[in-house]
């Protein structure tokens, strides 16, 4: 594999003013990121905010319209070759050959990938091993599960020991036990091959538990880069839900200690500094409050007091179906 | 190292070769079926219009054995190249094109791919040809060589074509509008002398399948209209202008 460079950090991509129109239609805004080597890193926004056309533009499949990309040291216009032997890829939609069997899915991407033959056998068990498919490998992947399916993807994105593995929306389609599983798969994987990992996702619960740090991704622009903890710590301590008659909306709004108020259909959430400190003083406040709990901040709320929109908002197939994040209700999608 | 870049692509070609053959050993129907109606037309239509007619000295039956082979050919190939649209719907060919392998490199795998599931389908109607009186059994070798270049340049110009298509809607376009007049105008059924009107002549020349026809029947039945390897000639300039028209389409496909 080729080593980086040498330059100064340990950045593994480097993009700088990345951007691409569709027509009229920008999808990414000038995007400069540095994603430093061995992190997994999540891509995070609602969708069309021009996560998939990031990820496409980094591993050649997208043109950029102008702006710089560097992967390993290598430039995404000038050395697309080099920058796809660089890079594996999980895409969205699944794209095994339901034809083939799982190891023969593999070999013919060993070939595509130019894995030396000596080589090609030991690194097939290998990846097999990890992702617990070795029973079923020799099985026509048409009968396998979703899960199966997608962990034999990311055995296959792994094959030629690249140095990024790009998984665009990994646990989409999944039913909540699997993507559960998936994950620990992911980071399983990341550990084991030493890969930088990077990933997009609208889940944002499941990213803040995988990712070493996050971009907060909308409209095309980066409007938030960090590590899950220090993205949260900004909206101050706790969310307080409450649900009540007429609250007054400017009094809460006014507190010192509050940080940012999202009102619908009746409900507040709060962000208050100490939920134990605080929260007496806000309920006599509001009168009239019908039910009210405390809980610590998600990336979700992040994404609210940067945008102010839910992320969820513009994807109703994928909402939570209740308004305490205790009683969600997840929606499978696809089979 | 150029010498590593070239193997790396020949081993693209290969890998997208063998997911064929992969392919061709799974579904065995196709096989059957894609022999069966080549021999519907032998015996059915030509059991059929053979007892009211005979061709050059012989049986109906014989004068269109050859003709019915390179129909074979030709639907076969131009259908595997069409199903690429398939592919794309299915994403299977997502993850192949993204591969560090050039597009003509793939693009050739296919075009190998094609042409092996087609030859090996000719080679099953081959078996046949002892049933009927007059083919020259010894000449079947270059009959099949003739074949293989049809077949080369029809499963590019089938991926050329698919390259361009969205949907499988167009199938059905390019089944009436090129495959059957290909086939009709090629000779296959009747010879193509001066008895043809003029019009009609003047479409069976400039059709590239004819020459096809007409080579493999002068192979087994020395019945040709041209020299056989002005026929060659012909067919293998159509296969090159095929190859590179295919190639240069699948390279812009997105």
């Amino acid at each position: 594999m080729p080593a980086g460079s040498g330059r100064a950090g340990m950045a593994i991509i480097e993009t700088r003013r990345l951007t691409k129109t569709f027509g009229r239609i920008q999808a990414v805004r000038g995007i400069d990121l540095d994603i430093e080597k061995g992190e997994i890193f999540g891509l995070l926004g609602p969708n069309g905010a021009g996560k998939t056309t990031t990820i496409g533009m980094l591993c050649t499949i997208v043109r950029p319209t102008s702006g710089t990309a560097l992967i390993d040291g290598h430039d995404v216009g000038r050395e697309p070759g080099e920058v796809r032997r660089s890079v594996g890829i999980v895409f969205q939609d699944p794209t095994l050959d339901t034809v083939l069997t799982g190891r023969e899915n593999l070999a013919l991407h060993a070939m595509l990938y130019g894995v030396p033959s000596g080589l090609r056998r030991k690194r097939m068990d290998e990846l097999l091993e990890l992702v617990d498919l070795k029973d079923r490998a020799d099985d026509i992947t048409r009968t396998y599960s979703g899960g199966m399916r997608r962990r034999l993807e990311l055995a296959r994105g792994l094959l030629h020991r690249p140095a990024v593995l790009f998984l665009d929306e990994p646990t989409l389609g999944l039913d909540p036990q699997t993507r559960a599983r998936t994950w620990e798969y992911i980071r399983r994987m990341a550990r084991n091959e030493k890969t930088t990992v990077v990933l997009t996702t609208h889940y944002m619960e499941e990213a803040e538990q995988v990712c070493d740090r996050v971009g907060i991704i909308d409209h095309g622009r980066i409007i938030a880069l960090d590590t899950p903890e220090r993205l949260k710590q900004q909206l101050g301590g706790y969310m307080v839900v409450l649900r009540a008659k007429d609250p007054p909306l400017g009094t809460i709004r006014a507190l010192p200690y509050v940080s940012e108020v999202k009102e619908s259909d009746g409900t507040l959430e709060i962000a208050v500094k100490e939920a134990h400190l605080h929260l007496p003083d806000l309920l006599s406040k509001v009168p009239n409050v019908e039910c009210v709990e405390t809980r610590v901040p998600t990336l979700n709320d992040v994404f609210i007091k940067l945008t102010g929109r839910d992320i969820r908002e513009q994807d109703p197939g994928e909402d939570l179906g209740g308004w305490v994040e205790s009683v969600a209700r997840y929606r499978q999608r696809g089979k | 190292m150029p010498d590593g870049r070239f193997g790396r692509e020949l081993l693209g070609t290969y890998a997208v070769w063998w997911r064929e053959l992969k392919v061709f050993q799974r579904e065995k129907s196709r096989v059957v079926s894609s022999v069966a109606s080549p021999l519907m037309w032998l015996f059915l239509f030509g059991g059929g219009v053979g007892s009211a007619i005979s061709l050059g000295g012989g049986s109906y039956q014989s004068f269109i054995y050859p003709g019915v082979l390179v129909m074979a050919v030709l639907f076969s190939s131009v259908f595997f190249g069409l199903y690429i649209v398939w592919d794309r719907k299915l994403d299977v060919l997502k993850a192949v094109l993204v591969a560090p392998v050039s597009r003509v490199s793939i693009f050739f795998g296919k075009v190998l791919g094609g042409c092996t599931d087609v030859m090996i389908q000719a080679m099953l109607l081959s078996c046949f040809a002892a049933l009927f009186p007059g083919v020259n059994l010894w000449m079947i070798p270059v009959a099949l060589g003739i074949l293989f270049i049809t077949s080369i340049a029809m499963v590019s110009l089938g991926l050329a074509i698919g390259s361009m298509f969205e949907s499988l809607e167009g199938f059905q376009v390019v089944s009436t509008f090129l495959v059957f007049p290909l086939f009709f105008l090629s000779g296959a059924l009747y010879p193509v002398g001066d008895n043809l009107p003029g019009w009609l002549q003047v479409l069976v020349r400039l059709n590239p399948l004819t020459y096809s026809v007409d080579g493999v029947r002068g192979a087994l039945l020395g019945l040709n209209s041209f020299p056989i390897i002005a026929d060659i000639g012909a067919v293998a300039l159509f296969g090159v202008l095929m190859i590179l028209l295919g190639s240069w389409l699948f390279s812009r496909m997105k």
